[in-house]
């Protein structure tokens, strides 16, 4: 069942592919959601304003056409854009590029809200605490702000991943080799679509539980100190 | 009264108003080197705001505050509201008053020990071994070594309010205020707590206390401070205030304590 006439390792290739998207789509959800929830908690009007409209815009349209605009209207934007300054130019996006970027960048979205929660979730007291002993802010962030906030994030953080790693069949649409996409093409050659994607199904199953234990192991490590009532 | 050629810290018509209320209505205080200060009153009387403005974790709406001879320099931000002028000049002063808060605030990420070696190795620069073997003298001292590896989840209340002290200590600060360090506490745990806190008056430490600990503020302290409706009612020596104090609610608030 595994080989399905060749195709088994097709399959396997895919999977990798979509494990590498997924954690390269991920890191960069979690560094934009950080900044853009810094941002949002910040004193400074534009930069609150600035990171609203990412939200909102960005949770308000779906993947699959952010990822088809990015993969076809980006060239055609940057071509407009250098013929403006009198340069003629041809744009080829790579789909591994335009998918992840995409991907990562809508769930930066998602993930800016869960650490803006978990930031606020922290006690004041924490930090009012390292302000008396003389911390300056930063330091205060670094040493007892950011530390403590991962306890809250990690459980919405892992829901990001879970949604993102599905969210990565989308990218099959560029025709990035990816899981979904080799699940498709194994299909159509073997003329066994069950086969094809019940066992993309499985693999997809196979990386989410895995993720779940991952994170179970995180969140223990988060909640390090704090007793659980 | 201490040694009164040195003030340690003195406020001078502090008041301080959250929007249209006006919490604290002109407080004047003078600590000199070695006075203990008790301030009493009832809850909203606003003896916590006012300690917290001596820091600055609250900025008074206007007043002045001088810790040692420095005055903490202030100034109005576009919003008219009161802020610190220097932040630096904050973050320094602050380091030479030791805060205990009535919640203990100690950071639960890290154990008692990285508690009280955090500000002295981040903020006053102390080599890290020294720090801790400072640390652990300081948690002899408060009663709690056998618990310096221990998460503050894992301590009881006084115990995590023991280690609240020797962080504060380990700035080896100049004055120590304290915000009802004891309310929080189970009644079986404050005995504990008091006893810290009467050990550090015998070493002549300067200590502001806001407190509902009667017999801490009678016995204890050099001065006693009745606050009510933001105002100081009366205040004098600890005789004074528990004896015949002038004030008619001075009288009332004590009489209905006990």
């Amino acid at each position: 069942m595994f080989d399905i006439e060749g195709y088994g390792l097709l399959l396997l290739e895919g999977f990798k592919l979509t494990i590498i998207v997924g954690v390269f789509a991920m890191v960069i959800s979690l560094l934009i959601g950080l900044v853009a929830a810094l941002c949002k908690l910040s004193k400074f009007r534009s930069l609150k304003v600035l990171a609203e409209i990412y939200t909102t815009v960005i949770r308000g349209v779906p993947e699959l056409v952010l990822i088809l605009l990015v993969y076809y209207g980006g060239p055609t934007v940057i071509q407009m854009i250098a013929s403006y300054f009198g340069k003629d130019i041809y744009v080829d996006v790579n789909p591994f590029f335009a998918g992840s970027v995409t991907i990562g960048f809508i769930y930066g979205a998602f993930a800016t809200e869960v650490y803006r929660g978990a930031f606020m979730a922290v006690p004041k007291g924490q930090m009012e605490a390292a302000r008396a002993c003389g911390m300056s802010g930063l330091l205060t962030f670094r040493r007892i702000h950011l530390p403590q906030m991962w306890r809250f994030a990690i459980p919405g953080l892992g829901n990001v991943w879970m949604i993102l790693i599905k969210a990565t069949a989308l990218i099959s649409v560029i025709q990035l080799p990816e899981l979904m996409r080799n699940a498709d093409v194994a299909s159509r050659a073997t003329r066994k679509p069950f086969t094809c994607f019940f066992l993309a199904s499985l693999l997809y199953l196979f990386l989410t539980i895995i993720s779940l234990v991952f994170q179970q192991w995180a969140e223990k490590k988060a909640d390090r100190g704090v007793r659980r009532e | 009264m201490g040694d009164s050629s040195k003030i340690a810290l003195k406020a001078e018509d502090i008041h301080k108003s959250f929007g249209t209320l006006e919490v604290l209505k002109g407080i004047s205080i003078e600590a000199h080197k070695g006075d203990v200060i008790s301030i009493i009153g009832s809850s909203g009387s606003g003896k916590s705001t006012f300690l917290r403005c001596m820091n600055l974790l609250e900025s008074p709406s206007s007043g002045n505050i001088y810790v040692g001879n420095e005055l903490i320099k202030l100034k109005k931000n576009r919003r008219g509201n009161v802020v610190a002028a220097d932040r630096k000049q904050v973050d320094r002063i602050r380091t030479k008053l030791g805060m205990v808060f009535q919640h203990f605030n100690l950071w639960s990420h890290m154990t008692v020990l990285e508690n009280v070696i955090e500000a002295p190795v981040h903020v006053l620069k102390k080599n890290k071994k020294h720090a801790v073997e400072q640390a652990m003298a300081l948690l002899e001292k408060v009663g709690i070594t056998e618990r310096s590896h221990h998460f503050p989840a894992q301590l009881s209340g006084g115990q995590q309010q023991r280690a609240a002290i020797a962080r504060a200590l380990a700035m080896e600060p100049d004055v120590l205020l304290f915000d009802e360090p004891t309310s929080a506490l189970d009644p079986e745990l404050v005995g504990e707590v008091l006893k810290v806190m009467k050990d550090l008056v015998k070493e002549g430490r300067t200590m502001i206390i806001a407190t509902h600990e009667m017999g801490f503020a009678k016995e204890a302290s050099s001065h006693v401070i009745f606050l009510d409706q933001g105002k100081s009612e009366d205040e004098g020596t600890p005789e004074y205030i528990f004896s015949k104090p002038e004030s008619e609610r001075c009288r009332m608030f004590l009489s209905n304590l006990v």
